[in-house]
């Protein structure tokens, strides 16, 4: 290999990486503040890059649907447990409009949209905010009456979710794949080097996103509360933290950043309806760098996935999973080395 | 007991006629189906049922059994009933090797490991020439057997119905065993198993090498069953239906495998054939149901189906057939007053606290002594340094002139060392007898064949009988077939002190006993630890009920911040002003 493919090769595995460095930190956040581990994460890669392909097309994508869906059932299990509890009526109206109103402005704004074809960056918006919108629904639905049990459980969980939200996409999206257009079509030279504009976008983007979250978590107080929520979850109820919206609010950042990550990619690959979950398990396995706690190490972790898959797919293109999913196990084994036993749970 | 026998034994015979009975050759294949996925949820039923462990790997255990088969049989004409044995021996050394990797990480990390690992083999299945990449292996022969052809779906029926009722029965035989009830102890963390001996790491390996062999078979028949293997029956998706199949059918019962499968495979199929008319195309629209379905059972009915139906059958309440069973082994006894346990400046520090401060005792035969010091004083960590769940900074334990610092905590009650936990550390769904057995851990020997074969039932008839011995004694023997969750906080402490007694021990070390125990029984118990200290046994007693340690015990040693206030005789003890000031403050 001479130099100049070692630098594409490099160029490209970082630029993954990127990528997978969005998702692992999503998944670090996630686990931090629910204690689930989640596997779908990936999904919302998927959905983000196929709504936003759709809406290309013209069409209103099934995502829509679904959020339409997910926030009618949430608000009828709102409605059953506040007649049960017996929750004043100004109170529960105002709970369901917190449940219904967000999705019903973001659907019908898209059932509105979709055939107008407006420029690409306002139907990426649309596109970021249904799918932004679905995770604290999917946390709503699918893990806050469990969000006591045990990690193994809520793993499981995951994995239904998992099957769940991949059966859908082939529902919203069909068995063939998409490819979206670039943000930025412009190409640099730099050396022997191709630098493309969405290359340097997901730079970008993933750098901002970091920064982002780095002053939510500092400087305001509901990232605060996350923060607080993840070192000790009855220490934080007993500070009038609600877990529950601390669980969405992580749910909802989780499927951004998701959704981000399938419009960064989306023109760089094309993408099936069940891509999502082997670029998701890999932001995973760079998460497990980090023992899903650390975010400089979920983000180095995912630098090296990257880079690793982008060599191994130029040396063993057939191997390039074998390869990237068999590292997780020596890394657990370091991981598991370092922190002992630990498994006082239930 | 009769009940479950008739029930098992109608079951077998309607198996037994299916094939024979004009049932479409559907129903055969659908019943052969479940079958073959039976023995793999048997397997995660032990795995995560029993022992608490989740794995999503199991369809790849499947592969390499399959693969094995199809491999040797087609390239090198290997019979069937020899690959069936290297099959098993390949996956078990696989499982081996994985489980010595992955079962030493905490809690979440192994299902995470057998996601990675499933991934991996699925990919590499994929893509190895000599397997035949994604077309796989294709013309594998029936099996046959004494001549006989099974390549019919009907023949096939028998043998595989034959193997998968064997091993649900081996199964079930071997959770009422004695490794049975270690595994089960393992589910909710292991200080109390270890605690009464069981090496759990080990206890795990062996679930989990189980699990997969149980796989491996099933592949196995899968290769001669379907004629061709390929890499999707193996890949994750699989795996995780597998473990669908075991929660919806209940995780926690042998038959709730079957009850799974049977109902996944028989709704995949219908859910086939209507998603597709549905939606207009075809695809795997049923693993929309599957994942809602998982969510589901797991909010409202975690136990699974199976739980519904042994709510319905008899409660089994086990034969008492031990009355003439030989007694278990004792252990000698020192003479009385030889130093049992000697703690010399011992020290615990995490980071910069010192919990426990060099802090030097003795305990000898036949005497109860007694720890006590305001809370926070470093009592249950000297405990656990002398039983090994932490280890000391630095000093040395000695048990009857041997070492045990450092030693492992399974180590030290293997050397004579019992003891019973502050908060009550018990399988709640075992009878409260079962629970006391496994105190007696040490005490048996048979393992896994053994207790699928039940040539363990002397030994077993030898252990209950100690159990009862003991429950008797500490005045709860009525108490003795009851789930261990139906006793009140009280009379589950004294199942824990049978427990450590029932290990025969040389020192017992008790924590906080009498707390939630009525006046009567704290009375009770305090008879039945003077006649424990009259037949020479050692007592080191952590306790805050003050009229019972002082009337109790022959000293008492008082902590606190960690360190050794005084030792002395209940009376000199009381009279300390030293001891009245660190538990009520000094006078200003």
């Amino acid at each position: 290999m001479d130099l100049s493919t070692a630098g594409i090769l490099l160029l490209d595995g970082v630029t993954n990486g990127a990528v997978y460095g969005l998702l692992a930190l999503a998944t670090v956040l996630v686990f931090a503040v629910t204690r689930v581990i989640f596997l779908p994460q990936g999904e919302f890669v998927a959905y983000g890059a196929l709504t936003l392909a759709l809406l290309q097309l013209g069409k209103v994508p099934g995502t829509v649907w679904l959020l339409v869906a997910l926030a009618a059932i949430a608000a009828l299990l709102d409605l059953v447990d506040a007649i049960r509890r017996g929750l004043p009526a100004a109170q529960l109206l105002r709970g369901l409009l917190r449940t219904l109103l967000l999705p019903a402005v973001v659907a019908a704004a898209t059932v509105w949209a979709a055939p107008q074809k407006f420029p690409l960056l306002v139907q990426s918006a649309l596109a970021l905010a249904i799918v932004t919108l679905l995770g604290p629904l999917v946390y709503r639905l699918a893990y806050q009456r469990l969000a006591d049990a045990s990690v193994l459980v809520l793993l499981i969980v995951s994995v239904g979710v998992h099957f769940a939200l991949t059966g859908l996409g082939l529902v919203f999206f069909g068995a063939e794949g998409f490819r979206n257009p670039p943000f930025w079509d412009a190409r640099f030279a730099a050396g022997p080097l191709m630098l493309s504009g969405q290359t340097l976008i997901i730079f970008a983007a993933a750098l901002a996103l970091i920064v982002g979250l780095y002053l939510f978590f500092e400087r305001t107080l509901r990232g605060k509360a996350l923060r607080a929520t993840a070192v000790n979850r009855l220490g934080a109820r007993l500070m009038g933290i609600s877990t529950s919206s601390a669980g969405q609010l992580s749910f909802g950042l989780a499927a951004f950043m998701g959704a981000l990550s399938g419009l960064l990619i989306g023109p760089t690959t094309t993408i099936f309806y069940d891509s999502g979950f082997l670029i998701g398990l890999k932001g995973f396995v760079a998460a497990i760098f980090g023992g899903l706690a650390s975010y400089p190490a979920a983000a180095l972790g995912a630098l090296l996935v990257g880079v690793l898959e982008s060599f191994s797919s130029f040396y063993a293109s057939a191997f390039k999973e074998v390869i990237v999913f068999t590292l997780i196990i020596p890394v657990l084994l370091w991981r598991s080395f370092q922190h002992g036993h630990d498994d006082e749970e239930e | 007991m009769l009940f479950r026998r008739i029930a098992l034994a109608v079951f077998v015979l309607l198996l037994a006629v299916l094939p024979l009975a004009p049932v479409p050759e559907f129903w055969i294949t659908q019943a052969n189906y479940i079958g073959l996925y039976t023995l793999v949820v048997i397997g995660l039923v032990l795995l995560t049922g029993v022992a608490g462990l989740t794995s999503f790997g199991q369809a790849a255990f499947v592969g390499m059994g399959a693969y094995t088969a199809a491999y040797l049989t087609l390239t090198y004409g290997v019979s069937p009933w020899l690959t069936v044995w290297i099959g098993l021996a390949i996956t078990g050394v696989a499982a081996l090797v994985l489980a010595r990797i992955t079962l030493r990480m905490s809690g979440h990390y192994l299902p995470l490991a057998t996601i990675a690992w499933g991934l991996s083999l699925f990919y590499l299945l994929g893509n190895l020439d000599f397997l035949g990449k994604y077309d796989g292996l294709l013309g594998i022969p029936a099996l046959t057997f004494f001549g006989q052809s099974l390549s019919t779906g009907r023949s096939f029926f028998f043998l595989l119905w034959i193997i998968v009722v064997l091993a649900a029965i081996a199964v079930t035989h071997l959770l009422d065993s004695r490794t049975g009830r270690a595994m089960r102890a393992v589910k909710g963390g292991t200080t109390m198993a270890e605690a009464m001996g069981v090496d759990t790491f080990r206890v795990k390996v062996t679930a989990f090498v189980l699990a997969a062999l149980l796989a491996s078979v099933s592949g196995w028949l899968f290769a001669h069953f379907q004629r061709t293997v390929n890499p999707s029956p193996f890949g994750l998706n699989m795996g995780i239906e597998y473990l669908f199949m075991a929660v919806l059918g209940g995780v926690g019962h042998v038959w709730g495998a079957l009850v799974g499968a049977g109902v996944v495979q028989i709704l995949k199929d219908q859910l086939q054939v209507w998603l597709p008319k549905l939606m207009g195309t075809s695809g795997n629209y049923e693993i929309i149901v599957f994942g809602v379905l998982l969510v589901l059972m797991l909010q409202y009915a975690r136990d699974g189906i199976w739980a519904f139906v042994e709510a319905l059958l008899p409660r089994v309440r086990r034969k008492v057939d031990w009355a003439d069973a030989a007694a278990l082994p004792a252990r000698a006894k020192p003479a009385h007053g030889e130093v049992v346990l000697d703690v010399r400046a011992v020290r615990k520090e995490f980071g910069g606290l010192v919990a426990v401060n060099d802090v030097s005792f003795n305990v000898r035969a036949g005497e109860i002594l007694g720890l006590i010091g305001p809370n926070g004083a470093g009592k249950s960590t000297t405990f656990n340094l002398v039983t090994g769940v932490l280890p000391a900074t630095r000093g040395e334990v000695t048990l009857l002139g041997r070492r045990i610092d450092g030693a492992r905590s399974r180590e030290i009650a293997r050397q004579g060392v019992s003891r019973t936990f502050q908060h009550v550390k018990m399988i709640a769904t075992m009878t409260v007898l079962e629970n006391v057995a496994l105190g007696a851990h040490l005490r048996g020997r048979h393992g896994v064949p053994a207790a699928m074969l039940r040539t363990d039932r002397a030994e077993e008839r030898a252990l209950m009988k100690e159990a009862e011995r003991q429950l008797q004694r500490i005045g709860i023997g009525e108490l003795m077939h009851e789930p261990a969750f139906n006793l009140a906080l009280g009379q589950q402490r004294l199942m824990e002190i049978a427990r450590a007694l029932a290990a025969d021990p040389t020192l017992l070390l008790l924590d906080e006993p009498a707390a939630g125990l009525r006046l009567k029984e704290k009375e009770s118990l305090a008879g039945v630890l003077r006649q424990l200290r009259g037949e020479g046994l050692s007592i080191l007693l952590v306790e805050h009920d003050m009229d019972l340690v002082m009337g109790l015990v022959d000293r008492v040693v008082v902590m606190e911040f960690g360190t050794k206030l005084i030792e002395g005789t209940p009376e000199e003890v009381q009279a300390s002003p030293a001891v009245r000031a660190a538990y009520l403050g000094t006078e200003h």
